[in-house]
């Protein structure tokens, strides 16, 4: 079980709980507002795109190659990015703080 | 060589340098084919612009047979941004429940069809009827404008053995003219009322402008989805153990659809104008000439995709470009990846397998390059689960 918090563009706080599957999909089943998950999670569209929060970076790691390449041409990019589809729920990241970006 | 294989012409050119030549009406294009090439230059707007004389940016050139400004495919930012504004959450709605239920419904009905008529010519007897009906729920007009889509054939804009015939589009333009017309005497709850009631920087979208966005709607969602059902089901022709894996893992489903679309890529390629001089791929490409971004050649990137070559139903990180990269992404999205997910569990409950009888390949002529896109026609047999 873990405990994700999602902050909106427009500054809503979103706290939802999920055991397994990927941030994005329990994102998309709450219609958290700025992640679509178009391409269901294979890493194609970007609209996942999240913010982890500086001192929640060392739970869910750094984007990966596939992730960098993709968000690259971002202009919202930075070190916190990652496309939430690639983070896997778990006890490991319980209590992460997600800024969505679009 | 598997009869169901799209082969990759590509290959070749991609590894040595990386560019394709092609020469379409005195307007040559150079086709970038790496991966990471077509999308910087995708995102790279203000190098490699959409919203060039109408028509150019398409290869072959429509800019002979139409003046009509396609919208939002034919616009830069930060116009593009407004228009898409206004269609984006129109195009999203293939998710809603209802929506879904009225998809699948149109999507069993024409299997059942095609399971009751056993033997059948896929293109214009399955894929096309389906690919109309799906469209009225798009539009949100009556079932039976399917009738009148299904009656032009697959070729609006062509008659055989030409590649552009302004007189055949002219069916199209006519016909969404008409509709246009009607939708302003008659307001509903249509797409086309829908476009003419929005607000675009302040003042409401014009009709030429609701034409724009209309034609664009018929001409991409078409072939594109005609072929990706066609190819899919030669596909499953020749793979049963893939029929029987989609129902017994149906969670595999959303990653099917998106390797066949990175596979098949149904949309080989579009243009860009160059609006000033400068290089992709460390070759010049001068101001006021043509590049195109071949997804097709993107796609089957080997320093992206492990064996590209394959249809891996359950590949998991699969960054394809087969609905395009970055702004002008495939709005019809939604539409088509829902239309595929609901296809594949359909066939997927209900076919036990499909016999390839006879068929004639598509072949498109890119010069340089000769790419198979799909069918012209082919025959199969569909034989359906015993209870
Ligand atoms: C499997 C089916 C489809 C594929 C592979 C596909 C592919 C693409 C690609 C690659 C682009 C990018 C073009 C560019 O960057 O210049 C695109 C754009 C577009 N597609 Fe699709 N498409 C499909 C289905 C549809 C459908 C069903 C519709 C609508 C009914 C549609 C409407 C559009 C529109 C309006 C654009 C332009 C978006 C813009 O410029 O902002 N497509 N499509
Ligand atoms: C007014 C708008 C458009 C017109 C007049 C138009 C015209 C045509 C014509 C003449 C062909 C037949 C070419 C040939 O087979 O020789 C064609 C095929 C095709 N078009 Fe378009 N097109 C339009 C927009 C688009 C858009 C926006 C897309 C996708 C985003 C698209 C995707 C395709 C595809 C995939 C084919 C099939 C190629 C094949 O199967 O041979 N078209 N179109
Ligand atoms: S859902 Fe498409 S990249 Fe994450």
């Amino acid at each position: 079980m873990a405990k994700i918090t999602f902050i909106t563009s427009d500054d809503e706080k979103i706290t939802l709980e999920g055991t397994s599957g990927s941030v994005m999909a329990l994102a998309v089943e709450n219609n958290i507002k700025g992640i679509d998950g178009d391409c269901g999670g294979v890493c194609s569209c970007a609209t996942c795109h999240v913010h982890v929060a500086p001192e929640d970076l060392a739970k869910t790691g750094k984007a990966s190659e596939i992730e960098t390449d993709m968000l690259e041409l971002d202009d919202n990019t930075d070190e916190y990015s990652r496309l939430c589809c690639q983070l896997e729920i778990s006890d490991a990241i319980d209590g992460i703080v997600l800024k969505v970006a679009k | 060589m598997k009869k169901s294989s799209l082969p990759d012409p590509f290959e070749k050119a991609r590894l040595e340098s990386g560019l394709g030549k092609m020469n379409d009406q005195d307007d040559p294009v150079t086709m970038l084919l790496r991966h990471k090439d077509v999308r910087k230059t995708a995102h790279n707007w203000k190098t490699f612009q959409s919203g060039a004389e109408p028509g150019r940016i398409v290869v072959p050139s429509e800019v002979n047979i139409r003046d009509t400004r396609q919208i939002p495919f034919e616009v830069d930012p930060p116009e593009h941004k407004d228009y898409r504004a206004i269609v984006e959450p129109w195009f999203r709605r293939p998710l809603q429940p209802e929506y879904e239920a009225k998809l699948t419904e149109i999507i069993t009905n024409s299997v059942n069809e095609a399971i009751k008529t056993g033997t059948l010519e896929v293109v214009n007897s399955f894929s096309l009827p389906l690919q109309s009906r799906a469209l009225t729920l798009l539009l949100n007009t009556p079932f039976s404008e399917s009738e009148t889509w299904i009656s032009w054939g697959t070729h609006v804009f062509r008659s055989e053995g030409e590649a552009l015939d302004g007189d055949k589009a002219n069916i199209l333009y006519n016909y969404i003219e008409e509709q246009i017309e009607e939708a302003i005497k008659n307001p509903s709850e249509n797409l086309y009322s829908k476009l003419l009631d929005s607000e675009f920087n302040g003042r409401k979208l014009n009709k030429e402008e609701v034409k724009g966005i209309m034609i664009l709607t018929f001409a991409g969602g078409r072939d594109t989805v005609i072929n990706t059902i066609t190819n899919s089901i030669a596909y499953l022709a020749e793979h049963p153990e893939s029929l029987k894996r989609l129902q017994k893992e149906p969670e595999i489903i959303n990653n099917a659809v998106e390797e066949l679309v990175r596979y098949f890529s149904p949309l080989t390629h579009m243009g860009r104008v160059v609006t000033e001089d400068t290089h992709v791929c460390e070759h010049a490409a001068k101001a006021n000439t043509r590049v195109s971004l071949c997804w097709a050649s993107a796609n089957r990137d080997e320093k992206v995709f492990e064996n590209p070559n394959e249809i891996i139903l359950d590949r998991k990180v699969n960054p394809h470009v087969g609905f395009g990269f970055s702004h002008h992404n495939c709005l019809g999205a939604t539409h088509a990846r829902q239309i595929m997910r609901i296809l594949l569990k359909t066939l997927s409950e209900k076919i036990q397998s499909i016999e390839i009888l006879d068929y004639k390949e598509n072949i498109e002529n890119l010069d340089e390059f000769k790419r198979k896109v799909g069918y012209d026609s082919i025959q199969v047999k569909f034989n359906t689960k015993t209870v």
